[in-house]
């Protein structure tokens, strides 16, 4: 199952906290598409993800400064 | 891989210093750390079930204390304070540009499961129990106990 969240009118720490809370709530192997901004929530919440055993399967650009990495459970 | 540990020791129950210490808590919590968070003196302030003033404690002098300091709505900021009035303006603020506000960062703290740890000591002088704070309050600890379940972390005075 695919589910999103949108953190771009997020800071930190709440841009890796609302997804970490997501990450927590989703069943293992579902997928959650965070739609981020460039800088800070780019660089950290994929690699959070990924040091907390989560597999971040793309990062892709969807605007100028916004992005959409996709991390599975 | 051995868990990452944080302790904060939250002292200080200023408006702009428990932004900081829920702001590392949420984030560090986020970040797999196990994080515990002692309160103590002014911090009780922060995590009283009763977030306006009321008047709890045992005894006049506690009850009065209590009522004068409130809760999470009336902690002040640690400089220019304005009477109250700048913790309201800063967290006015704090919503316009999309930062989370205190009772948010505590929320998420909680969401993420940081252990909250109450002072048995100043909860003593104050004349507070721990069905006076918020349900999320683990336990009630002194010293030794602290250390205990802060050993091989990092430990923060805020």
């Amino acid at each position: 199952m695919i589910h999103t969240i949108d953190i771009t009118k997020e800071h930190c720490p709440m841009t890796f906290v609302k997804t970490k809370i997501k990450l927590a709530q989703i069943a293992q192997g579902d997928i959650l598409e965070v739609t981020l901004k460039a800088g800070e929530p780019l660089e950290n919440v994929p690699r959070s993800a990924a040091e907390q055993g989560f597999t971040v399967l793309e990062t892709k650009q969807l605007h100028d400064d916004t992005y959409q990495v996709t991390i599975q459970k | 891989m051995a868990t990452k540990k944080l302790s904060i020791i939250c002292f200080s129950g200023d408006f702009d210093k428990l932004v900081a210490a829920f702001t590392l808590a949420s984030g560090s919590a986020a970040c797999n750390y196990q994080v515990n968070i002692f309160f103590t003196f002014w911090g009780l302030n922060a995590i009283k079930r009763k977030e306006g003033r009321t008047i709890v404690g045992r005894g006049f002098l506690a009850r009065f204390f209590n009522f004068l300091q409130g809760g999470l709505q009336n902690v002040p900021m640690s400089r220019l304070n304005f009477l109250g009035a700048s913790p309201k303006l800063m967290t006015g603020m704090m919503r316009k540009r999309n930062v989370a506000t205190l009772k948010e960062l505590i929320e998420a703290s909680e969401a993420l499961g940081v252990n909250f740890y109450a002072c048995e000591m100043s909860m003593h002088i104050l004349g507070i129990e721990l069905k006076d704070f918020r349900p999320t309050v683990k336990e009630v600890l002194g010293v030794s106990r602290f250390l205990e379940y802060s050993e091989g972390g990092e430990k923060l005075f805020i």
